[in-house]
């Protein structure tokens, strides 16, 4: 199945990876990777294996703190299941219990699960895309500890605490806003990357602005189909008590309220989806593209350093050679990083824009469709009514 | 026709009733024949004490009788046009409706009192032909020919004054082919305590009767505290055009209502120049009114009312309109939100629609650029489609509901009139039982120069008690009939609502189709 955030990321037949399905327990999310390889590094060519929330972390962070990946965009960590929405909407349904119909219960709890459910949709979705970014990436999909990761029959997690002693989180540790200084601060030679710098600095806190007034706008339609069930069993209770041609209108009416409900629910998911998803899921990927800058200008800075250093010594007249060593290892460094972050950042850019074409394309065609139906439901209902 | 403009802040809706044109004469027999009790009606409630002549009574009966039947619109009124033909016909169906009424045809509906009504009041004039014809013939003259209406419009809200003495002055236009106004077309400026003092003066005559007196518009301290000083924002924008079509509707079903529109006092309101001013409206205020009628209700469930047979239907009745009153606040409660939640949409989508906008104009892309700017345009537009449609939810649903919940709250009030009645009634017949006690003891005891007395006495309160039999018997008769006809009224009233706003809600729909399917292309040419 083809996931739209990310193009469509299982072009290579020789390692498929999908999450073809997930089991939620309170809080946590058991999902079940299901591998399809060819590839002779794998003991079996089709197998699954059962992954936390907290394994993907571990992978992301080991490939992160990974030197030789410096020069590469690492794919965002997928963000941590979140069911605190519909689990307050239980909550508050639960307290409600009393003060509705038996219909009007019946339709949110309804309502309620299809929202548990499209969080677990988008959940499985955003680990599915981390895992085929990896492996669709040369580089990545040839990382042990991503095989690890598919292959391990038994439970990660004492690796993983293994893996937090070694490592001490050292990237992770450092201020993520010194990330901006120093990105900022560096003279940068290389035209291609000032541009670089300049554009993902703004674009990256505009489009965690605009995600989160997706969001906004989101919760605001999703409030008004609620509004919709409310008004509809209001309605029909009204309706159940009259005899006449009122009962009948305003029958008809909450008819008409609970469809409308069920597509402005429909049009609130789908913008969710396509936009808001995509939006938040960029915002990330722009994170991951600041970071390889980050780590870029931190290779400069070395270099630079490097170059003092050398100076220094050939002033002094003692350490040359480590100097000059140094010198051409922090420069080899810098050049590779340049080299490969360049690929990464061009190959980002045609990838953003063709993500973006999709999904704007296939919210359009869902808008319409949406409001097409809306359009054939009133006219329906205005003719109904009329002909009464 | 009439001038309607009105203060809309966004979008002026228009709300259009077909016009009804009899063409035959069988329509015009079930024009009339549906509503042939109205007739009789409006007679009667003309002989209670009301001055206009009994010629001009069958005559503006007959079109008020047309203008209840066209009081279907709330901003745009429609007209009923006759034709000479069917002119003639509507003479026909008068008679055969009164001969008709002798034989109760068509009593069903109002019950067994009702022929109480029928035959005692009816006056003798109206059964000569000759005061028909003559009726019919003045129509014919009549200069703008065919039209009986009656069409109110209130619309161009001034501030006169400034600061907390200021205050908003409305201007009342009627247009009206009705003889009994001085007039065609006339218009006033009336402020609103000019409308809560119509109100107290209708009440003050014809509640005792038993009619559904239509509640004004609510008071508040807020609203007007704002507009006096001044804040020229959104906001004492909105309240002054919600409180301009409260008021025009307002004055609507006060002359939807057949005797209420006979009123003097409703004349003059309409035609007066200049308007004493009303003063002590601060009881009726809403909180004051509602306190009112509440106070009313109470007492009445104090009083332990045992009441006969035939009132089963009275009961029932109330309990319907108790049950159905709670039912539409909490139905007005959920369109209320919804409103808010349609406002806030429309301010997050607006948010959005910068906020992409400036992605856009950072994005490297060229074609991407162009498409997010575009996407941000439909989102303005979006925007703009919400603050309509939270315009449309506002005044043609929420306001809707809000009136008929204070409306079922008058038609209880009426229901608490009759019981006063009844109970004026049991009252006077226990004090003639007394007197007539009185009176037994009296010949018993041997004292006849007290016994002239008694006797006065008893001839007295037996008048009393058959005045109060009367009285009750009519009360009964017209609380029924502005029951069902209230009734009939919001029935018609919901249907055209409900089809209004879901066409409101089509509009949208449609205008939404056109703005995405205007943005594909471009989604398409990101390359």
């Amino acid at each position: 199945m083809v996931r739209s955030v990310s193009v469509d990321l299982n072009n290579d037949a020789s390692l498929v990876i999908d999450i073809p399905d997930a089991l939620c327990e309170r809080d946590k999310v058991k999902f079940t990777i299901h591998i399809k390889t060819t590839l002779s590094s794998f003991q079996k060519s089709e197998f699954s294996v059962p992954r936390q929330h907290e394994d993907f972390i571990w992978l992301h962070d080991t490939i992160v703190e990974t030197e030789e990946y410096a020069g590469l965009i690492i794919p965002p960590a997928p963000p941590k299941p979140d069911f605190e929405g519909p689990r307050e909407k239980m909550h508050k349904l639960g307290e409600g219990e009393s003060s509705m119909t038996k219909e009007e219960y019946a339709k949110m709890k309804q309502e309620l699960e299809a929202e548990y459910l499209a969080v677990f949709k988008k959940t499985v979705q955003v680990h599915e895309v981390f895992l085929q970014r990896l492996s669709s990436h040369p580089m990545f999909r040839k990382d042990r500890n991503f095989q690890i990761f598919l292959e391990y029959d038994q439970d990660l997690t004492v690796r993983r605490k293994n893996a937090k002693e070694m490592f001490g989180g050292f990237f992770k540790n450092m201020v993520k806003s010194a990330d901006e200084v120093l990105i900022s601060g560096v003279k940068e030679v290389d035209e291609f990357f000032e541009q670089e710098k300049i554009f993902l600095l703004d674009y990256s806190s505009k489009i965690k602005d605009a995600t989160a007034k997706a969001e906004k706008m989101t919760r605001s339609h999703k409030n008004v189909a609620d509004d919709y069930n409310h008004i509809s069993g209001a309605m029909n209770s009204i309706a159940a008590d009259n005899n006449t041609a009122f009962k009948k209108h305003l029958e008809k009416c909450a008819e008409v309220f609970e469809k409308l409900r069920k597509l402005e629910d429909r049009v609130a998911s789908d913008q969710e989806l396509k936009l808001t998803e995509l939006l938040r899921y960029y915002t990330r990927d722009i994170q991951a593209a600041k970071d390889l800058l980050y780590r870029r200008a931190r290779a400069l800075a070395d270099y630079e350093n490097s170059n003092k250093t050398l100076d220094k010594a050939r002033l002094k007249g003692k350490d040359i050679a480590q100097a000059e060593e140094n010198q051409k290892q922090c420069l080899r460094k810098f050049d590779k990083l340049s080299e490969s972050g360049k690929k990464e950042l061009t190959s980002f850019k045609a990838r953003r824009v063709v993500a973006f074409r999709k999904n704007l394309i296939e919210m359009t065609e869902l808008e319409i469709k949406h409001a097409k139906n809306s359009m054939s439901l009133l006219q329906g209902s205005i003719e109904i009514l009329n002909s009464n | 026709m009439v001038i309607s403009c009105n203060l809309g802040i966004v979008f002026i809706y228009f709300l259009q009733s077909k016009p009804i044109t009899p063409t035959s004469a069988p329509d015009e027999g079930d024009i009339f024949s549906e509503e042939g009790s109205y007739i009789r009606s409006d007679v009667h409630h003309a002989t209670n004490g009301l001055h206009s002549d009994e010629e001009l009574d069958l005559f503006t009966g007959i079109s008020l009788h047309r203008c209840t039947m066209t009081r279907n619109d709330i901003m745009v009124k429609c007209y009923l046009s006759h034709q000479h033909t069917s002119v003639q016909s509507l003479e026909a169906t008068v008679e055969l409706t009164l001969t008709n009424t002798t034989s109760q045809g068509r009593r069903e509906i109002i019950g067994p009192t009702a022929s109480a009504c029928n035959t005692t009041h009816v006056p003798n004039s109206i059964l000569k032909p000759s005061i028909v014809t003559k009726t019919m013939e003045e129509l014919e003259e009549e200069e703008s020919g065919d039209q009986f209406e009656l069409n109110i419009a209130v619309t161009n809200p001034e501030k006169i004054g400034d600061g907390m003495n200021a205050y908003m002055s409305y201007k009342v236009s009627t247009q009206t082919t009705l003889p009994m106004f001085l007039n065609k077309t006339f218009s006033v400026r009336r402020r609103f305590s000019d409308f809560l003092g119509l109100y107290e003066k209708i009440s003050a005559k014809h509640s005792l009767l038993g009619c559904i007196i239509p509640p004004p518009p609510q008071k508040s301290v807020v609203g007007m505290t704002k507009v006096k000083v001044g804040k020229e924002d959104s906001s004492s924008a909105e309240f002054v055009e919600k409180r301009r079509a409260a008021l025009e509707r307002y004055l609507q079903r006060v002359v939807a209502h057949p005797s209420l529109l006979q009123d003097p006092d409703v004349r003059e309101f309409l035609e007066r120049d200049e308007l004493p001013r009303a003063v002590n409206t601060q009881a009726l205020s809403g909180p004051g009114l509602l306190k009112m009628i509440n106070r009313a209700s109470d007492a009445v469930n104090k009083m332990t009312i045992k009441m006969n047979e035939s009132d089963n239907w009275f009961e029932s009745k109330l309990q319907e309109v108790e049950n159905e009153e709670q039912l539409l606040r909490r139905l007005h409660a959920a369109v209320d939100s919804l409103v808010n939640h349609r406002k806030e949409l429309c301010i997050n989508t607006a948010v959005f629609s910068k906020i992409v906008a400036m992605l856009g104009s950072v994005e490297e892309n060229s074609a991407l650029s162009r498409a997010l700017s575009q996407l941000a345009e439909v989102e303005d537009k979006m925007e703009q489609l919400h603050q309509q449609q939270a315009f449309s939810d506002f005044f043609i649903l929420a306001e809707l509901l809000a009136d008929y919940v204070r409306l079922l709250g008058a038609v209880r009030c009426c229901f608490e009139q009759r019981m006063k009645v009844w109970q004026r009634l049991q009252e006077a017949q226990s004090t003639l039982q007394k007197k007539r006690e009185a009176e037994a003891k009296l010949l018993w005891a041997n004292k006849p120069e007290k016994l002239q007395q008694a006797k006065d006495d008893i001839n007295e309160w037996e008048s009393k008690v058959s005045q109060y039999e009367r009285d009750f018997e009519r009360v009964t008769c017209t609380v029924r009939k502005e029951v069902l006809r209230f009734e009939k009224e919001k029935a018609r009233d919901f249907k055209q609502h409900i089809v209004k706003y879901l066409e409101s809600l089509l509009h949208t729909q449609h205008r939404l189709v056109k703005c995405w399917e205007a943005f594909l292309p471009e989604a398409k040419a990101i390359a």
